[in-house]
């Protein structure tokens, strides 16, 4: 529980330095938000009128605390582009983005742990020989292109699916999932080719190992050492991968998002960008940093179950 | 099979896809068939032939000529970045590795929040202050690199930092940035080399990732993410547009990772 606990400080400390140094980086950085919303013509009235009502007179540190402080309250700020509460702009977004990063995450797994296994009991065959030249083309396929070739792949010539054919959540799930799964697919498949790869050389190194031998000269028959010694000790260093590759997922969404035109939180993000709408952009980072923190946090959390032994270094 | 040595395939192959595509560089600085620019409305869309031999695009450009001007653009990028991230992040590294103290543990907390984030993710926020453009894209990818690699000098350093021959060196009166720089920095190349290789790789990725978005190198200079972004809305209808681009990013990457795994295999020997 100490454990946890340590984590999940860590965790708010990261969270209060990426917001501390993203609202300082946009503060120095993005010049003034009133000139470009009024224009230059202005008169300097108005401008002073626009920039008491939005607070931007107040010193950097009261500005922080108290765009800070009201965020955690749910209140993200005004969008400057269409004068609305940022929070209405994002807060249906936030689901399509994580359902399309946990699709992906789940077929990775379901596809990267059968080959993994299979390809590190194979070791040195055709399958296995095979898979490596596979996975080598396919990590240097950058996503996006992988998307674009998925499209015209299984969109054009097997059309299983229509591109640009979205339907969202609220209005037929069945079919939001059903159209999810092609993006998906172009994110987990860079990441496949590195969990298979990374799984493969975790176990092969592991049946090298002296217990492997002296479980097997106690007499226990050959899948029962596998599964009870080999497996469970092998999967460790891969889970550290997982999370990694989870949070890489929730970024490489924001790519996707744009190939399959997929309304979420990246295609938002990159309108805002171009709209230098910083609120906006400012929000869907701390949105998308949360997201990342509480997956390593969950991560952290699950490598000490797999291995008890982490908890028990860490405190020394 | 009769083999006396294993062969390192995986050298030979690098070495050849990565040998290639830099000669076709190299020529491409002084001779493209086209003008990359030059547009021509009676090739739109041509096909494959000796004359264009990847085709034409929507505004009659040969793809050939443009693809040769935008992979020296995500080369050069990547360069650009690598360096930046590397400089820095031996600096940062060596630091705050060698001294230790609050420094040390400051900066860390920092590289620890950044690097719990995704690159990609970063340097669009460095991009959104910045605004897009090549050089932006340079400095953004750069920043963002740096994290990593500091965390990977900084444990070395850590590593090397009490050894022997480095007590030595200190009792002959070495400084502290000869200690640094001339006796334990080159100990950590060999870690380093192929964390260069990989971030090489992640950075023609990221840089094709961000031109693909319209962030990154803007028109009318030619990218291999901006070609792919452009052919996508003609997918359906001229597929070697999409294909060729494509292709050449993944011959790029695959060439410097399957070298990286070929230098690995070699010195393990």
């Amino acid at each position: 529980m100490k454990y946890i606990g340590k984590k999940v400080i860590m965790m708010a400390a990261t969270l209060l330095t990426v917001s501390f140094l993203v609202f300082l980086s946009f503060f120095v950085m993005s010049g003034d938000p009133v000139t470009s919303m009024l224009g230059t013509q202005a008169t300097p009235e108005k401008v002073e009128a626009l920039r008491e009502e939005m607070g931007l007179n107040d010193s950097f540190f009261t500005q922080y605390f108290r765009w800070a402080g009201s965020f955690l309250k749910g209140d993200m700020g005004t969008s400057y582009s269409y004068r609305m509460p940022v929070e209405s702009m994002i807060v249906d977004k936030i689901p399509v983005t994580l359902a399309l990063t946990g699709i992906a995450f789940l077929l990775m797994l379901v596809l990267a742990v059968p080959l993994g296994i299979y390809t590190a009991k194979h070791e040195g065959g055709i399958a296995d020989r095979s898979i490596y030249v596979i996975n080598q083309i396919i990590m240097a396929i950058p996503p996006f292109f992988a998307g674009i070739l998925i499209t015209f792949l299984f969109g054009r010539i097997f059309r299983l699916f229509t591109p640009g054919g979205y339907v969202s959540y609220k209005e037929n799930f069945g079919q939001f999932i059903g159209y999810m799964f092609f993006p998906a697919l172009a994110i987990a498949l860079p990441k496949t080719a590195m969990a298979v790869k990374l799984l493969r050389s975790s176990v092969i190194g592991e049946v090298k190992k002296d217990y492997v031998r002296t479980a097997f000269s106690r007499g226990n028959r050959s899948n029962q050492v596998f599964y009870n010694h080999i497996l469970k000790n092998a999967v460790i260093p891969v889970v550290t991968f997982w999370g990694m590759a989870l949070a890489d997922m929730v970024a490489g969404s924001i790519i996707i998002e744009q190939v399959f035109s997929i309304p979420g939180l990246g295609r938002i993000l990159l309108t805002s960008i171009s709209n230098r709408d910083y609120p906006v952009v400012e929000a869907i980072i701390i949105c998308i940093a949360f997201i990342v923190v509480f997956i390593n946090l969950v991560v952290d959390i699950i490598y000490q179950l797999v291995d008890p032994r982490i908890s028990t270094q860490e405190q020394e | 099979m009769s083999m006396k040595k294993k062969k390192n395939y995986n050298l030979i192959a690098g070495g050849i896809l990565t040998g290639t595509m830099l000669l076709l560089i190299m020529i491409g600085i002084f001779y493209t068939p086209y003008d990359p620019n030059a547009m021509d409305p009676a090739a739109k869309f041509a096909g494959v032939s000796l004359a264009h031999p990847m085709g034409c695009d929507n505004f009659g450009r040969d793809v050939f000529s443009r693809v040769l001007q935008g992979s020296r653009t995500t080369l050069f990028v990547a360069l650009c970045t690598v360096t930046i991230g590397t400089v820095f992040g031996i600096a940062l590294g060596a630091v705050t590795g060698y001294y230790g103290g609050i420094l040390d543990e400051i900066l860390m907390r920092i590289n620890d929040a950044v690097f719990a984030f995704p690159s990609l993710l970063l340097a669009l926020v460095f991009i959104s202050i910045l605004g897009p453009g090549r050089n932006n894209v340079i400095a953004a990818l750069g920043i963002a690199f740096v994290p990593s690699f500091a965390r990977i000098v900084r444990g070395e350093f850590l590593k090397y930092r009490n050894m022997d021959y480095v007590k030595s060196a200190k009792l002959q009166g070495a400084g502290d940035w000869r200690i640094m720089f001339v006796h334990i920095l080159p100990n950590a190349m060999p870690v380093l080399l192929s964390a260069i290789i990989i971030g090489f790789n992640n950075a023609v990725l990221a840089e094709a990732g961000m031109s693909y978005l319209g962030i990154g190198v803007q028109p009318p200079e030619a990218s291999l993410g901006r070609m792919l972004s452009e052919a996508q809305s003609y997918l359906f209808t001229a597929p070697a547009y999409a294909i060729f681009p494509g292709a050449v990013i993944i011959w790029m990457v695959l060439g410097f990772s399957l070298l990286s795994e070929g230098i690995g295999a070699e010195s393990e020997k």
